[in-house]
Order: C-alpha cells, then sequence, then structure tokens
C-alpha cells in the first residue's frame, strides 16, 4: 500500500495520481454531501423525504440532476461580458481545487507539503471571491451586481475573523505546516494527559467558533448568504447562470463547504491522526503505514461532521442584515478572535 | 486624409457613446432596481421601482395592476349567489373569510338572516381559513427572511385545515360554500372531532414556529425597530388587521362590530402591540393564529342544531337599498359596499379589500431602508396580490 | 357583544348633527338606518371641508376607502340571457340610493373612528359639466391610491392630488371601465347564461321553495 505513495514511481505518475485524488477529494466531499445533507437531511429538518426515486433512498439523485444539468443550453445574457461571464463559475471552483491540495489525508497522503500551509490555505481561499465579483459583474444584472458587491463585502470582511482564529492554532502548535500541526494535535498532551492527543478544539474552542462561523460566511451559506438571498436577490450573483456553469457554482458551493470542513478537522480536530499514545508511536515515521488508508476515511468522518454543523446552521437560520453582518464581522468576531490570540499567546510563553 | 469606412465609424461612435454612458454612470446617481413583478418575494405580481443609494432606498414606488381582474365591473353583470364565486378568488389564501362580508351584506339588504347552526359554521369555516392563511404567513415569513426550513412545516400543518375546508365543502381553495341565507350543505359526520383533532396540531405548529423563528436572534434583530408604522399614520393610510393592531389601536371587526356570526358566542382575546414594527405585524399574526384555533375549539363544542339554510325564494332579487358590511379578513378589514336596484344582481360593489390599503403604505414606510428591509416590510405587512388589484 | 352598535342611534343622530353644525348647510342630506349605518351627503364643494370636520371635531381617524358610484343604469343591461325575464321595458331614469343626490356621478367615501368604532358613510353629488372634487390627500394620507383608482375608473378629477396617475391600467388607455356606459365586451360579445336553473329541483315544487 505504501509503494503508492512512495518514491518508486515516475513524476508523472505521481503527478497524475495526485491530480486525480484531488478531484476525487473535491468531488467526492460535494457529493456526498450535497446528498446526505442537502437532499437527504435537510428533508428530514423539514419533515419531508427527499428525493426517493432515482435509486435506492434516492441515492442517485445527485447523478440525475447532473445529467439533467448537462443537457441544458449553455446560455448568457446578451449584454454579459462574455469571457468573465464564462471563467467565472471556473474561477471559483479553481479555488476548491487549489485549498484541496494543501490538506494531510495521512502520514504519507498529502498531496503537497507546504511549510507555511496555513498562510496558503488562508490565501487561496479568498480567490473565489474574485470568481463571484467576475459572477455579479459579467451578469450585466442588477441583482446580480448587488449579489457580487456583498459577497466582496462580506467574504473580505470574514477573511479577518477567519486568520486571527488560525493565529491561535499556529502559535500553539509553533508551526504553519499542516502535516505538523496535525502531529502536534495527536502527539500532544493536555497538561500531561496525553490520552486523547491534544486536539486545538479543546484549547482553542474561542478560535473553533469564530473559525466556523468565518466559514459559514466565506462559504456565504445562511446565515450569511445575502450574496445569494433568493427572496431578496433572486438569487445574486447565480440569477443568469444555467445548465453547466450553474452546476459548476453549485458544485464549488458545496465541496468547498466540504474543503473547509476537512480544513477545520486538520486545524482543530486533530486530523487524520488517532492519539498516538494509543499504539506508542513517537514521531511522524514511526506512524503504521496503515494509516494512508485510515486516515482518509477518518477525515472523511470529521469532515462529515463538520459539514453537518454547517448545513444545520444554515438550516434553521435566517439571514442577517448586511450591516448586521459588518457589524458583527468587527465588532464582535474580531475583537474575540484578537482576545484568543492574546489569551494563546500567554498561556504560550507562560508554559 | 485616412479613409474610414462608414462600419469603423458607426462603432467609433458606438463607442464614444458608451464612455459617455460610463462617465454618467460613475456619478454615483444611484440605481433603479426593479423588484418584480417576477420576484420571489412578491406573492404574485407586485412590482416595486425602487431607487437605490447603494443599498438604501431613496425612495419605491409599488405599481399594482398587474392581476387586475375588474371585479368590481364584473359583479354589475352578475346574480348575488354568483357573485361568491368571483369574490372568492380576491385573498385566494382565505377564500371563505372573502364570500361571508358579501352574503352578510345580502342578507342584510334582504332582512333575513341565517339560522344559527349557518352561523356557527360560517364563523367556524371564517376562523379556518383565517388559519389557512395566517399560517402560510407564517411559513413564509421565514423564506423572506432566508429560513427555509418554516415553509415547510407551515405547508405540512396548513394540510390539515385545507382537508377540513374540502371535507366540508368541497373546494380546497375556493369553496364557494357560502349561500344567501345560510350554507349550501350541512357538515359532514365526524368533520368537528377531526377538527378539533386539528386544531391542537395547529397549536403545536405555533410553538414550533414561534421556538424557531420568533426565538431566534437574527430574525429578532432582522424585524426589531424595521419599518415601523406610528398609530396615526396606520389609521390615516387605512391600515386594517394585524397591522393595524401591531401599532396599539385595539380595533377587531370580530369584536367590535356586531354581525349575525358567533364570535359573541366564545371567549378570545384581541391581541395589540406597542411597538408598530415588523416584528410587532409578525407576531400579532402568531397570536391570531393561537385565538382562531381557540375560537373553532370553542364553536365545535357549542355547534347548535337545526337547518343551515333559511327560507330564501329560488331567484334571489334583493330589495332596493345600499348596505356596507366589512368583517375581520386574515388580511385585515374586508368590506363589500352593496348597492341593489331591486334585481337579481347588485347595481354596484365596491370591493374594499385590506391589502390595497395594506399596501398603499409603502412608499412612505420604504424611504430610506435597506434593500433587505423591503423584503421584510413587505413580507411582515402580508398582501395578496388578488386582495390589492381585485 | 359591543355596545357601540347596538343602541347607537342616538350615537348616530348626533354624528350628523355634529357634522352639520360643523359644516352649515353644505350638508344636503342624510339617511339613517337605526343600527347599522348612515349615510350623509354633501355638497362637491365642501367636500374636503366635510372631511376636515370629519377627522378633527367628528374624531372619524381611520380612513376606510373612496370611492364613486355611477347611478345610470347600464345602457347595455344586464347582458344575460334570463329566460324567465319578461321583457321589460328598461327604465333609464337615474335614481340614486341613500342620502338622495342629484348628479349621475356620486362620490363615495367612509371614514370610522377608532375609539368608538362607529363608521360614517359620506357621498358627494359630482357635477357631468366640471367632473372635479378637491382632493382627501391631504386629510386622509392613505386617499391616495383610492382617488388614483377613482379617477382611473370613474374619470373624476382630484384637484390637489400629488400624483394622479394610472393605477391599474395601461398609461395610454382610454376610456373609465367602472362607468355604465363602459361595455363590458367579454359580456357584449357572448352573454353570460345567467339564470340557467329555473328549472325546479325534482320534488320541490313552485318558485319560492327555500334551499337548494
Amino acid at each position: 500500500m505504501s509503494a503508492v505513495f512512495a518514491a518508486d514511481i515516475p513524476y508523472w505518475g505521481q503527478s497524475l495520481l495526485r491530480a486525480l485524488g484531488g478531484a476525487v477529494a473535491v468531488l467526492l466531499p460535494a457529493g456526498t454531501i450535497v446528498y446526505v445533507f442537502l437532499f437527504k437531511l435537510m428533508s428530514f429538518m423539514q419533515s419531508r423525504l427527499g428525493p426517493m426515486e432515482a435509486g435506492p433512498y434516492g441515492s442517485m439523485q445527485l447523478f440525475a440532476e447532473v445529467g439533467k444539468w448537462l443537457q441544458k443550453e449553455d446560455l448568457y445574457p446578451d449584454r454579459a461580458d462574455r469571457f468573465l461571464f464564462k471563467s467565472a463559475p471556473l474561477v471559483v471552483l479553481l479555488s476548491t481545487f487549489m485549498l484541496v491540495v494543501a490538506v494531510p489525508f495521512g502520514p504519507d497522503a498529502i498531496f503537497t507539503n507546504f511549510d507555511n500551509g496555513v498562510l496558503y490555505v488562508l490565501a487561496v481561499s479568498s480567490i473565489s471571491v474574485l470568481g463571484i465579483l467576475m459572477a455579479g459583474w459579467a451578469s450585466a444584472n442588477k441583482y446580480s451586481l448587488l449579489g457580487g458587491l456583498r459577497a466582496a463585502g462580506q467574504l473580505i470582511a470574514y477573511e479577518l475573523p477567519m486568520v486571527l482564529a488560525v493565529v491561535g492554532v499556529v502559535i500553539q502548535a509553533g508551526t504553519m505546516n499542516m502535516q505538523t500541526i496535525v502531529v502536534k494535535q495527536n502527539a500532544g498532551s493536555i497538561f500531561g494527559w496525553d490520552g486523547i492527543g491534544n486536539p486545538y478544539i479543546l484549547t482553542q474552542f474561542v478560535g473553533f467558533l469564530v473559525f466556523m462561523i468565518a466559514v459559514q460566511a466565506e462559504l456565504t451559506q445562511a446565515p450569511f448568504d445575502m450574496p445569494i438571498a433568493e427572496s431578496e436577490l433572486v438569487a445574486g450573483y447565480m440569477t443568469e447562470y444555467s445548465g453547466f456553469r450553474f452546476l459548476i457554482f453549485f458544485i464549488a458551493e458545496f465541496a468547498t463547504a466540504g474543503v473547509f470542513s476537512l480544513l477545520a478537522s486538520t486545524m482543530f480536530l486533530g486530523g487524520w491522526g488517532l492519539p498516538w499514545s494509543w499504539f506508542n508511536w513517537g514521531s511522524l515515521d514511526e506512524v503504521h503505514n496503515v494509516m494512508n488508508v485510515v486516515g482518509p476515511l477518518i477525515m472523511v468522518t470529521k469532515m462529515m461532521l463538520v459539514a453537518f454543523i454547517i448545513m444545520w446552521a444554515r438550516f434553521s437560520y435566517p439571514r442577517f442584515r448586511e450591516d448586521q453582518l459588518q457589524k458583527f464581522a468587527w465588532k464582535f468576531l474580531i475583537p474575540v478572535a484578537l482576545g484568543n490570540i492574546a489569551v494563546t499567546s500567554i498561556l504560550k510563553v507562560a508554559f | 486624409m485616412t479613409m474610414i469606412d462608414e462600419r469603423r465609424q458607426l462603432s467609433y461612435i458606438a463607442a464614444q457613446a458608451a464612455d459617455a454612458r460610463v462617465n454618467v454612470e460613475l456619478e454615483t446617481e444611484g440605481m433603479t432596481l426593479n423588484i418584480g413583478p417576477q420576484h420571489p418575494a412578491t406573492h404574485g405580481t407586485l412590482r416595486i421601482i425602487a431607487r437605490l443609494d447603494g443599498e438604501q432606498v431613496v425612495w419605491a414606488e409599488p405599481s399594482a395592476g398587474y392581476m387586475h381582474r375588474g371585479y368590481e365591473k364584473l359583479t354589475e353583470v352578475r346574480t348575488f349567489p354568483q357573485v361568491t364565486a368571483l369574490v372568492n378568488r380576491i385573498d385566494w389564501l382565505g377564500s371563505f373569510a372573502n364570500e361571508v362580508p358579501f352574503i352578510l351584506a345580502a342578507e342584510q339588504l334582504m332582512g333575513i338572516e341565517a339560522p344559527p347552526r349557518a352561523q356557527h359554521i360560517r364563523t367556524i369555516l371564517f376562523e379556518l381559513s383565517r388559519i389557512a392563511n395566517v399560517s402560510l404567513f407564517l411559513g413564509d415569513l421565514g423564506v423572506q427572511l432566508g429560513a427555509i426550513t418554516p415553509v415547510f412545516m407551515a405547508f405540512r400543518d396548513r394540510e390539515y385545515v385545507l382537508n377540513l375546508i374540502e371535507a366540508a365543502t368541497g373546494g380546497r381553495f375556493h369553496p364557494n360554500f357560502d349561500r344567501i341565507g345560510g350554507l349550501k350543505d350541512d357538515l359532514p359526520k365526524g368533520w368537528l372531532e377531526d377538527t378539533k383533532a386539528s386544531m391542537h396540531k395547529l397549536r403545536t405548529f405555533c410553538d414550533e414556529i414561534e421556538d424557531l423563528l420568533f426565538g431566534n436572534e437574527i430574525f429578532q434583530s432582522r424585524t426589531r425597530g424595521v419599518g415601523i408604522i406610528p398609530k396615526e399614520v396606520a389609521l390615516q393610510y387605512g391600515l386594517s388587521g394585524a397591522n393595524l393592531r401591531a401599532s396599539g389601536v385595539d380595533w377587531d371587526l370580530r369584536r367590535d362590530r356586531s354581525l349575525p356570526m358567533a364570535w359573541d358566542k366564545v371567549d378570545w382575546k384581541v391581541w395589540t402591540h406597542p411597538d408598530g414594527d415588523c416584528f410587532a405585524r409578525c407576531w400579532i399574526r402568531l397570536q391570531e393564529v393561537r385565538e382562531a384555533t381557540k375560537i373553532v375549539d370553542q364553536l365545535c363544542d357549542t355547534v347548535p342544531s337545526g337547518a343551515v339554510m333559511a327560507k330564501v325564494p329560488r331567484i334571489i332579487k334583493v330589495p332596493e337599498g345600499e348596505a356596507w358590511v366589512s368583517t375581520e379578513n386574515p388580511l385585515g378589514e374586508m368590506g363589500y359596499y352593496v348597492v341593489s336596484k331591486g334585481d337579481t344582481g347588485p347595481f354596484r360593489v365596491k370591493i374594499r379589500s385590506a391589502s390595497f390599503n395594506n399596501i398603499s403604505i409603502t412608499p412612505w414606510l420604504l424611504k430610506g431602508v435597506l434593500v433587505p428591509d423591503i423584503i421584510t416590510i413587505l413580507a411582515s405587512l402580508y398582501f395578496i396580490l388578488g386582495d390589492i388589484d381585485r | 357583544m359591543p355596545t357601540s352598535e347596538l343602541a347607537s342611534d342616538h350615537l348616530r343622530e348626533a354624528l350628523v348633527d355634529r357634522l352639520r353644525s360643523a359644516i352649515g348647510d353644505a350638508l344636503v342630506g342624510s339617511h339613517l338606518v337605526a343600527g347599522v349605518d348612515v349615510w350623509v351627503r354633501v355638497r362637491a364643494d365642501a367636500w374636503r371641508k366635510a372631511g376636515l370636520a370629519l377627522r378633527d371635531q367628528l374624531g372619524m381617524d381611520y380612513f376606510c376607502y373612496l370611492s364613486a358610484i355611477d347611478w345610470m343604469p347600464s345602457p347595455f343591461g344586464r347582458s344575460e340571457d334570463d329566460p324567465t325575464a319578461e321583457a321589460t321595458e328598461r327604465d333609464d331614469t337615474i335614481r340614486q340610493g341613500y342620502a338622495g343626490g342629484e348628479t349621475r356621478f356620486q362620490l363615495l367615501a367612509r371614514v370610522v373612528s377608532s375609539s368608538t368604532h362607529v363608521g360614517i358613510n359620506i357621498k358627494a353629488d359630482v357635477s357631468e359639466d366640471d367632473l372635479t372634487v378637491e382632493s382627501w390627500v391631504p386629510v386622509y394620507t392613505g386617499a391616495n391610491w383610492h382617488e388614483r383608482e377613482t379617477w382611473e375608473m370613474f374619470g373624476i378629477n382630484f384637484a390637489g392630488h400629488p400624483d394622479l396617475r394610472h393605477m391599474y391600467l395601461p398609461t395610454e388607455f382610454e376610456g373609465f371601465p367602472l362607468r355604465k356606459d363602459f361595455p363590458l365586451l367579454a359580456r357584449l360579445v357572448k352573454p353570460w347564461p345567467g339564470i340557467a336553473d329555473v328549472e325546479p329541483m325534482p320534488g320541490v315544487s313552485g318558485d319560492d321553495e327555500g334551499g337548494e
């Protein structure tokens, strides 16, 4: 098994595998989240059955929907800026693909081992803003423009609390390398007790909350969905999109939810690892190779848990108003995150 | 001299014009946003033309008439019993309630009164259509504010009420059940027990909505202090129903106008709210559904026996006269000014529908609010387009 | 049971008296149905004055509606294919309703007091030579849309209305649909079946049998 991830296959083979892995890692979470959460859990929360016809318990529904979308004509408005209009969904999806490469799935199952992975993730996650702004501007639709502008304002405002929330983790781990962050969590101990390692959700609880709220806003999920806001802006920047390009937006939305859940589980929930004290592993090299297979499963489980929280909030909350959202970011989340950083730094120095 | 062919010259002129347009646009002169007639928040085809400065509304003007069906003209060529089929369609969510004031006006002109059993059943059905109407409002409110879950609960529980209305009248949306002098039919067997059971479910639904929506901080921050209508303004514009009571006016036609209906035989409460904001209007409606279930419950226990139809001639000719009857419909005060010339049909019917007045306040109310608040305010004023355009 | 409307004859009579003392002989007629409702008719030139008096002196702070009536019998009849109707000569004389009247068009409005819950129907004759009255918008702001509708449907002008334009119909629409001489074309093309159900139900004899 380890041969797959070791260096004895040629570089082009590795690249191909990584690219395939990346595509699977993006599309798989998107598919699962759409099916399990959007179609099924949402239905159960709303006392409906959800899709039941396509496949057993409607499990093939997503394929049916994709097939439907692919058949549709690729429309664009007459006055639209055609190049921007057509490329915008791809830019949004691109940011999702670029995010996933920094996520470690196992001791060797990593796409790229960035030394400053956290920085990279935070930087790349804002590319989607560009795509949304492009979509909003290029649609030649006032609703789309309003939606795009709202999205830009919102995503920029919530980038900051997200960065600040992650800074707490970085301080505690002492590194920006995602893999090292996972290692530190699983090898660590809380006040000398290493029974469950040291998942940062316990010590960085405030940071985790701020991070999740910021993620919710980054994903433009309710209660932060005013860029889309069906009842106000029809569908915001997506109003003019149909068929294949809408599908890309749709996939990107849910894939990004999945990827952010992966990031949250990497940085706060111990990532792919199990507490090392259970197996008497001392360092990353001693970790059993089977974790390259078990790790991704653990990651998917954690991703589902985090995605459940995201979707749960999405289905239960009404949406904020634009100004309330900005106030919430600047007057509440950022001070809280800053306070968290201060406390973390003091404790880091003290212990 | 360079030769410019006509095509290039034209494109040059077009580019110059485009630049000039861009320059004009860059002066942030504001943007006109056309909300509707096809828009998810307009319950039909209301169009709102809003002049925006950023996201703030400079002025807004509703433009009705996309669904004008000319009922006032049509009534003049219908007979009295035929009119109920028309007025059913005014507020299509609470159809039965539309029939009642017209029938009462005709009965008042004819000097007859429905038998007590018919009055009771009328009141029950009236309140059921109120529940059917307002429970949809409670669910829709969430959708307007971005919460998608409540609307499914509303549709689920509204189904019980629609089933009841269907069982009694044969029609889910447009019962056309009311007749001059009484009702078309008696109630089916076991209907009263079913109704009471359903009312229990509806009360649970109200509790759920209160938990899920009204207790939510975001909902409160979106609705409290938004779209405040002072009492005097509300009266000047002729707002009625929950919109008026939310501004602190203690006035409910069910209690304050004596009609041959059964509201005075049961114990219920008229709720008012001093704030006059969107939250108050929504909250009043929630309480009204609760009160309506209470009214229905009590009436189901006390339905008198007897006929459901008074003795009326087969071909109804209403004596000459004029009558104004209005009732407290789900949307507010709905009244008919009926003029009869002793003919089989009315000479003139003025339909005073609640939403027409309720929406006429929007130019005043929408000044200076933000775009999301337009939706909140429209949702809380609660209009049905058929009720504006008639 | 509300007390206001049961024994309110004195109340309504007093309303008419107070209005008369407020606007003098501009009040030209009144009609009272005991315990039900009251109608008054004022001169068209005192329309706004009457509105102000109602609002300020009679405490009628709630504006219910404003509309108009065209009292001319429709020249097209009821366009009914009524087999039972005996062919009568149509009576084209204009007969006004409660509180009398002299003109074909009458304004009709209703205002109510929010404290006593007693309302008053107010009418005014509008002469056909000059279909103009003073607008009520300065008195009751809510009259705005109602006057637009009345202007559109009856062609009655409201002097001093801020924004008199079409409410329902296209701007270029000609004619006033609610006037009786405006044909309801759909009806003229294909008359309504009217009272088709004239045969007595089986087992029921006579025309005056109750029920259906």
